[in-house]
């Protein structure tokens, strides 16, 4: 990019009155110049309004939906959707929205576990595995194809076995299925920038490993890794949804959004909507979630 | 070339063993009293036994053994065909699957060749597709076909094709008829995922040198792509078909308890809930070993597919 054509895009983003004098661009400067073309695609903005609202209904339903999720209503069960019931209403008359509404409470915040477990483990292990190399990493990377072997959802069905089952656990099962492939992706990107000029002046600079991890290492092999995440973030809601369906999850009447759609299979003769728009919902979700992931890939920095 | 078929069954061996001790850990080892579990899942309070009766249970479950005598005397066994007995059901683990197993096998055949075909429509066309819109939708297509959870297809493709057309049977195991409906729920995420890897190896093949001759020598665009361009893109494929069996056999789960089949997957949703353990270390240990095999198969197929492949030795 020429130099004049930096300071047009940087221009009407700064309030800054433009000045003849080169500036470097604040670290605000630089993400919105980042994320400003981004926010001209309308596909990306709607899946980020939903991921938003999935996150503000994680933290507070009660914005979001005026009723009690566990309030029933014998009189208006089974109700179809409508002005009333936005999503309509269950076998006991509960509002189906204010329940996924407040489903996703559990559900968000065990896919963030999964996922933070993941990352914690897995770029763990895989920047010890990149960095340590030689047997260390042999072995570390014998124990991963170990674990990639064993199918995700079975995996997870074996730890959910051993320590039993709830909300957490799901999580711990799926965050712990998730841990190799970061592992792998990791020690990748580690192994990639290890040999590039810049680690090796930092070195020569006289930085100690760890500082040169730190500062210089871990800033560039985030890229990859945070798409991997947001990936991996739609993925988890996807496993938990499914063991919460086959009836692991949060004990009733708590619900998951699995849970929920495990809930209406019982009335889909009679009353589709019960499991089929907590399902759509989910799919939404996921859908706008790896859209933007899909498009953080296609548009590094 | 004998040297390397050798050393791949050998590294295939170990990760199968790898994977059952890493199973045999998570189930024998990680909760706090094994005991506890398997007493409650055989029906039995363990709060009403007395201690020799406690003693008398470890004994027969084997836990008063130490670890090691334990897991080499299941290890000894699975090697056997031997898996134990269920503890809810009271049967040997080795005849439940031998009774289930077909089913599951059956499904998922079905549902592999389905999601090949699928896939490789898809992304072929995806890629010959010019008319932008299309185009941009084939391309977007698979990204929704995987964000859609398996048991969420199955309960709308229950609801559409058997309650509100009646075109085929909602549930049941039986005859051709029941196979169509979950069969098409497991396919959908594999497909998707083929038709993606394939578009993309549509993209990264389109610049070679070889499709610039094919089109000096007068090929037309669907020449080139069927002749030269598709070999070469659908090379990746065949290392997803062996990975994809995985995600097969975690949706055959979901899939079997959706349509009251009588699999694995069931059995393996069926002794989760009851913390069957035995069974759940049979089941986990048989799809890893389905795992392991499909894998090896494509790997010492690579190179009768792509003689470009050398066996030097891969760095992992």
């Amino acid at each position: 990019m020429p130099f004049s054509t930096v300071l047009d895009h940087a221009a009407p983003a700064s309030s800054v009155a433009f000045e003849h004098v080169w500036r470097p661009r604040s670290r605000w400067q630089r993400v919105w110049l980042a994320v400003a073309p981004l926010l001209r695609k309308p596909g990306f903005v709607l899946a980020l309004a939903i991921v938003v609202f999935a996150l503000l209904a994680a933290l507070a339903p009660g914005w979001l939906a005026h009723a009690d999720p566990y309030a029933t209503a014998p009189l208006a069960k089974l109700a179809s959707p409508g002005a009333a019931h936005w999503f309509g209403t269950d076998e006991l008359g509960r509002d189906l929205y204010t329940r996924v509404v407040y489903g996703a409470r559990l559900s968000v915040t065990a896919a963030l576990l999964a996922v933070g477990i993941a990352l914690v483990g897995g770029l763990g292990l895989g920047i010890v595995a990149g960095f340590a190399g030689g047997r260390l990493d042999t072995v570390l990377m014998r124990v991963i194809d170990v674990m990639l072997a064993l199918p995700g959802l079975l995996l997870a069905l074996a730890i959910v076995t051993a320590i039993g089952f709830g909300t957490v656990p799901v999580a711990i099962a799926v965050g712990v299925g998730i841990v190799p492939g970061f592992a792998r992706t990791t020690r990748a990107e580690v192994l990639r920038i290890k040999t590039l000029p810049y680690v090796e002046a930092a070195r020569l600079g006289g930085a100690s490993w760890t500082r040169t991890l730190v500062r210089h290492v871990l800033p560039n092999a985030w890229g990859p890794v945070a798409v991997l995440a947001t990936l991996d973030f739609g993925a988890a809601i996807l496993a938990t949804a499914g063991l919460s369906f086959l009836g692991f999850g949060a004990a009733p009447p708590a619900a998951e959004w699995g849970t929920l759609i495990a809930n209406g299979r019982v009335f889909l003769m009679t009353a589709p909507w019960v499991s089929l728009l907590p399902g759509l919902f989910l799919v939404a979700v996921v859908f706008s979630v790896n859209h933007i992931a899909r498009t953080l890939e296609e548009n590094p920095r | 070339m004998s040297r390397y078929v050798i050393g791949r069954i050998g590294q295939a061996l170990l990760v199968l063993w790898g994977a059952y001790s890493v199973a045999y850990f998570i189930l024998y080892l990680l909760p706090g009293d094994p005991l506890s579990i398997m007493l409650s899942a055989s029906g039995v309070e363990i709060d009403a036994l007395s201690p020799a009766e406690l003693a008398k249970a470890r004994a027969f479950y084997g836990l008063d053994q130490s670890v090691l005598q334990q897991y080499f005397s299941l290890l000894w066994g699975a090697l056997h065909g031997d898996f134990g007995e269920s503890l809810a059901m009271g049967r040997p683990v080795s005849s439940l699957l031998a009774e289930r197993l077909p089913q599951t096998l059956g499904l998922a055949g079905v549902a592999i060749v389905l999601s090949l075909l699928a896939g490789i429509g898809l992304g072929y066309l995806g890629a010959y597709v010019r008319w932008r819109p299309l185009r941009q939708l084939l391309a977007r297509l698979p990204s929704l076909g995987f964000s859609v959870p398996v048991f969420w297809i199955g309960l709308l493709l229950i609801q559409v094709f058997a309650f509100s057309l009646g075109w085929l049977p909602s549930t049941g195991n039986h005859g051709a008829a029941s196979l169509v409906l979950p069969a098409i729920t497991l396919a959908i995420p594999s497909a998707a995922v083929y038709a993606q890897v394939l578009q993309r190896g549509f993209q990264g093949v389109w610049h070679e040198p070889y499709i610039v001759t094919a089109y000096a020598k007068g090929l037309s665009r669907a020449q080139v792509q069927l002749r030269h361009g598709f070999k070469n893109a659908a090379l990746p494929l065949l290392t997803l078909i062996g990975l994809q069996v995985g995600n097969t056999v975690s949706g055959a789960v979901l899939v079997e308890t959706i349509f009251a089949r009588n699999g694995i997957g069931r059995l393996a949703q069926e002794a989760v809930l009851r913390q069957d353990i035995p069974v759940v270390l049979a089941i986990v240990s048989i799809s890893a070993a389905a795992f392991v095999l499909v894998n090896l198969l494509v790997d010492l197929l690579y190179p009768a597919l792509d003689p470009r492949i050398t066996h030097a030795p891969r760095i992992a």
